[in-house]
């Protein structure tokens, strides 16, 4: 039986709750959203906390997506589900639907949040490459206040991030150009697993030609760049396959994936290489029907 | 710490461990056998239960956390002696061998169908893919499932009710 170690339960009714009782109880407290990631490390015992703080009554407070002109704002609290179900968001970022479909399984996607999946920052996780793809900026809340850092700042390292102890994300923020669109590929061993390896696309058109392109890898060591050599590459250029298998050459050359039980480093740079040229093609074809 | 919740529409108040998941509470201190544990990874949903009526994977919820919420579990699907149309529908297409897997299939099965009353075969299958069943049994789970959504239009039910 996988069994925690003990702790003490608490429960946030509020964002200044939650961040009063992280102040109170100090280095020995953890936050916990859906659970579906930090439960599952505790029950191995590889995450030992005093305190444990239930912030599920939070949803009402950080559980939203808000989509305005030129920007879209996502509550920390929004669950897989809303996300993959939000007409809206699939309307100015289909690649959040793309990736949802295939995070977990519907059960888990009940409970897992966009928060608690950025925070985890699991290489391989899907959503923090949906975020480094989308440019997406965090806000960290503490008692002091706001501050809000890219992608690049926010995820330090495996299953570390810049959200420090009293501190919590509160919501993402990402920025809404115009001629975009994007789209998700990952390859997974059977249906809702971690990914082997996946890539996401954003392509901004200007007329004819690319004005800009990001591509956020998962599952391939360290990568939350967005990739920059891949803009260079692509702006200016009119979409082609051609193009495409240059970025997607660019992308295998940025990847440092380690060999596992999901495959061999071989095996996974080429997956970086044909999936970062799917998802530029899907991109770049849901750009120019909008 | 103690904790209170609904559980099949009563109202249960125990003393527990912060640490105590949820499917234990409700095996062990409540005696609902129903709901299996397990992977205990979140992996194979046998123990699927509904939590303000949405299917969860209870042994990677803490008891704690379903304090002031309404739980269901498979114990909870018959009413009055009388079947939900998805326990009758796995009699009927034999939509379990060695009934490990049942419990969880059957309340994802329900929130499927009160969610989507005429689901697509794909529908099912997409439903059921976070539940595993080793006794390889899925088309006949299939069958069950669309056993009940012909039997519920047929004849509309009002089981289904969490509390």
């Amino acid at each position: 039986m996988q069994v925690p170690a003990p702790f003490e339960y608490e429960r946030a009714t509020s964002v200044d709750h939650a961040i009063a009782l992280m102040d109170r109880l100090g280095s020995e407290a953890r936050l916990v959203a859906g659970g579906h990631s930090l439960l599952p490390m505790m029950k191995l015992r590889l995450a030992n906390f005093e305190y444990l703080i239930d912030i599920n009554d939070l949803h009402d407070e950080l559980g939203f997506i808000r989509v305005t002109d030129d920007e879209v704002r996502i509550g920390a609290m929004t669950r897989h589900r809303e996300l993959l179900e939000s007409d809206e968001l699939a309307a100015v970022f289909p690649i959040f639907r793309d990736a949802e479909k295939v995070i977990a399984d519907p059960v888990v996607r009940n409970r897992g949040t966009l928060g608690g999946s950025l925070c985890q920052a699991d290489p391989s996780e899907d959503l923090s490459a949906v975020c480094t793809t989308l440019n997406a900026s965090c806000v960290i809340r503490s008692g002091d206040g706001e501050r809000i850092v890219g992608m690049e700042e926010f995820h330090v390292g495996p299953y570390e991030t810049a959200v420090a102890d009293g501190q919590m994300l509160t919501e993402i923020r990402i920025p809404v150009r115009a001629g975009g669109s994007s789209a998700y590929e990952k390859v997974e061993r059977r249906a809702g697993d971690w990914a082997v390896v996946s890539s996401g696309a954003a392509i901004w058109m200007d007329g004819a030609n690319i004005a800009d392109a990001r591509v956020g890898l998962a599952a391939v060591g360290p990568n939350t760049t967005g990739i920059p050599g891949i803009a260079e590459a692509l702006a200016g250029q009119p979409p082609s396959d051609e193009l495409f298998a240059q970025a997607g050459a660019i992308a295998a050359a940025s990847a440092n994936p380690s060999t596992d039980m999901r495959g061999s480093a071989e095996y996974k740079t080429h997956l970086a290489n044909e999936l970062t040229q799917r998802a530029l093609r899907r991109a770049a074809a849901r750009a120019q029907e909008a | 710490m103690q904790v209170t919740m609904s559980v099949n529409g009563e109202e249960v108040t125990k003393e527990i461990e912060g640490r105590l998941l949820l499917v234990h509470f409700i095996r062990d201190h409540l005696g609902l056998t129903g709901t299996h544990w397990g992977c205990d990874t979140s992996n194979c949903g046998t123990c699927v239960v509904w939590m303000d009526d949405e299917p969860v994977k209870s042994c990677t919820v803490l008891a704690a956390m379903a304090g002031g919420r309404t739980v269901r579990t498979v114990e909870g699907l018959e009413v009055d002696g009388v079947l939900d149309p998805v326990q009758q529908g796995f009699i009927e297409c034999h939509g379990l061998q060695c009934g490990f897997c049942t419990p969880g299939m059957m309340m994802t099965a329900r929130a499927l169908l009160d969610e989507n009353p005429n689901p697509s075969e794909e529908e099912i299958r997409e439903a059921i893919s976070g539940q595993i069943c080793r006794c390889t049994g899925y088309s006949t789970i299939i069958r069950s499932i669309q056993w009940a959504a012909a039997k519920e239009a047929e004849t509309p039910v009002t089981v289904g009710s969490a509390s």
